[in-house]
């Protein structure tokens, strides 16, 4: 067994074949994850106890003889945004380094019915903003392929755990490319399902009309296996849709003849050169598969960051709102007011990156700028659904770059805010449009940074999207 | 310029949030450039385009409504596990309304 490069099908196999036991296999995950996490930071706490009763039980159904979950025994890191009961679950904030969530998130809930061994919680941006995970209070994580530079975020952690091999699949969030830009920076697969596709309930409130759970995987069989876990409506969340959630892995047959791609214009003009090399090896090898690739246009992504940063700064200032020291665990020491109280905590508690965000969605909703701002921007994101809508009447799915350039330097961006946010350009619009978007390996620039390639669908369409990207990925993919 | 220190400080106001004045000179600064940059967003035309303010699909009028029945909820004992200070079953905070 070579925990590194495990994948759910070994670990299926293996407990089958009583190779290993479910709790020999969480015993060594955990104890390589931890030996490991010193070279990333990617696991921010380390759930033993539960992880060793969760494997316990899936040994326990197998000596009975009785179906231990399609995820049974498999090894998972859980996005610290994502609440699980008893577990610390820090959102990467100081405001909620001893918060204990009482309740788990659906999504956890579901992976650990199917068996799924949580390892630990991941390191991740302050509240999931920011796009290098170096606005995590618990110090920044580094790219297990380049350790001067970031993995991409916000899901940094949960991307480099997958990559590192201390965990088999991971959850993470994304609201404008958390999930797909550290996925491309790390090499790994990460996927940003249709919003409603997946309950968000117990995932911490960022932007709500934005916030995706996806999964994270070494292979889109994984990454596909792991939503289909997830997936499907949730009372508790009433943006969770109805659809029936079909068998991904039943359409991962590699047959992706006569399926017409977009191509994007308005992707491939702001990339760096090896990252447009990489993109058109990739298209070639999908053409060779016998895709037909088609110029597309989609007029208004230029407008989608000015877009995105108003909606989303907006509704974060409003959910950012209950950190105000009454409910969850860090006050500020000495405030004679309860005003000052608010004021203080939120001052000592919110990192930079949270705080301007407070500041611009509180200014954009603010009296005499709400039409200007956020009304203006709500029209503007109809116009890039419309976008995705027209292009989907002529193509089954869009490939496109997921960021302009591979993993950058730790501090190169860190200062410059409207750099950091101009690095989500490709991954905001399916954000914004709802559609269901994934990363997938394309390859290494010369320096050996991995390159993501994105591939976009129809509202509810994954199947066809991972049937593409496993095509892709079984053609060679990375490797040209 | 798009914004001042005094209205960075009345933002900050509003979301109740304590800056010192190096946070007041950088987050003007910050703020100024991403204002213009958002800007770009009058360019664009859309007289006649409705604000979508949710990820639209096809899907049943009533598809997102749950049967009204009651449940259990967390209970004040877990409620208040979280909170900085509580007792008798209340948050404590410091004084609201001077006497």
């Amino acid at each position: 067994m070579d925990i590194v490069s495990l994948t759910i099908d070994q670990v299926r196999d293996g407990l089958r074949r009583r190779e290993f036991s479910s709790v020999e296999l969480a015993t060594a995950a955990l104890r390589f994850a931890r030996e490991e996490n010193p070279k990333t930071n990617a696991y921010l706490t380390f759930a033993e106890d539960r992880a060793l009763e969760a494997a316990r039980r899936v040994d326990e159904k197998l000596a009975r003889g009785e179906d231990p979950g399609p995820l049974a025994g498999v090894p998972v890191a859980v996005k610290d945004v994502i609440v699980t009961k008893g577990l610390r679950t820090t959102c990467g904030s100081k405001l909620l380094a001893k918060y204990i969530p009482p309740y788990d998130a659906t999504a956890v809930e579901r992976l650990e019915a199917a068996g799924g061994i949580i390892l630990g919680k991941t390191n991740c941006d302050e509240f999931a903003m920011g796009s290098s995970t170096e606005n995590s209070a618990f110090g920044p994580v580094r790219n297990p392929h380049a350790p001067d530079r970031v993995p991409g975020g916000s899901s940094g952690g949960s991307a480099a755990a997958v990559a590192q091999g201390t965990a088999v699949v991971a959850l993470g969030s994304d609201t404008g490319g958390s999930i797909r830009q550290p996925a491309s920076f790390c090499g790994v697969v990460g996927v940003t399902p249709t919003y409603g596709r997946v309950s968000r309930y117990g995932l911490t409130a960022f932007a709500s009309s934005l916030d995706h759970i996806g999964p994270f995987g070494r292979s889109v069989r994984d990454a596909a296996l792991l939503l289909q876990v997830i997936a499907g409506r949730d009372p508790l969340d009433s943006t969770s849709a109805e659809a029936p959630v079909p068998d991904y892995l039943a359409h991962l047959d590699g047959d992706v003849k006569g399926l017409k791609l977009g191509l994007p214009r308005e992707y491939l003009k702001d990339l760096t050169s090896e990252t447009g090399g990489l993109i058109a090896r990739a298209v070639d090898t999908l053409k060779k598969l016998g895709c037909e690739v088609r110029d597309i246009s989609l007029p208004a992504t230029d407008y989608a960051i000015d877009c995105y940063y108003v909606i989303a700064t907006a509704e974060a200032s409003s959910n950012l709102a209950r950190y105000d020291g009454v409910r969850y665990t860090f006050r500020s020491s000495s405030s004679a007011t309860l005003s000052d109280m608010y004021r203080n905590t939120r001052g000592e508690g919110f990192g930079a990156e949270c705080k301007r965000r407070i500041m611009l969605g509180t200014y954009v909703l603010s009296s005499g700028y709400y039409d200007a701002y956020y009304l203006k921007a709500q029209k503007v994101r109809s116009l890039i659904a419309r976008d995705f809508t027209n292009a989907f009447s002529e193509v089954d799915a869009i490939v496109a770059p997921v960021s302009p350039f591979p993993a950058f330097k730790i501090g190169e961006k860190i200062d410059d805010p409207l750099a950091m946010y101009l690095s989500d350009i490709y991954t905001i619009t399916g954000d914004l449009a709802g559609v269901p978007c994934m990363s997938v390996p394309c390859g290494k620039t010369t320096e050996g940074l991995p390159v993501g390639m994105q591939i976009l669908a129809r509202h509810f369409d994954e199947t066809r999207m991972f049937r593409l990207a496993d095509a892709f990925e079984r053609a060679g993919g990375a490797h040209g | 310029m798009k914004i001042t220190e005094d209205e960075v400080r009345y933002v900050a106001d509003l979301a109740n949030l304590r800056l010192t004045e190096e946070e007041v000179r950088k987050f003007q600064a910050d703020l100024d450039e991403i204002l213009v940059h958002v800007d770009r967003l009058k360019e664009i035309d859309t007289s006649n385009v409705e604000p979508m303010a949710q990820v639209l699909y096809e899907a049943e009028e009533t598809a997102t409504l749950r049967p009204d029945r009651e449940r259990p909820g967390l209970g004040s004992q877990a409620a208040l596990a979280n909170a900085p200070f509580s007792g008798s079953g209340y948050f404590k905070v410091p004084e609201v309304i001077k006497r």
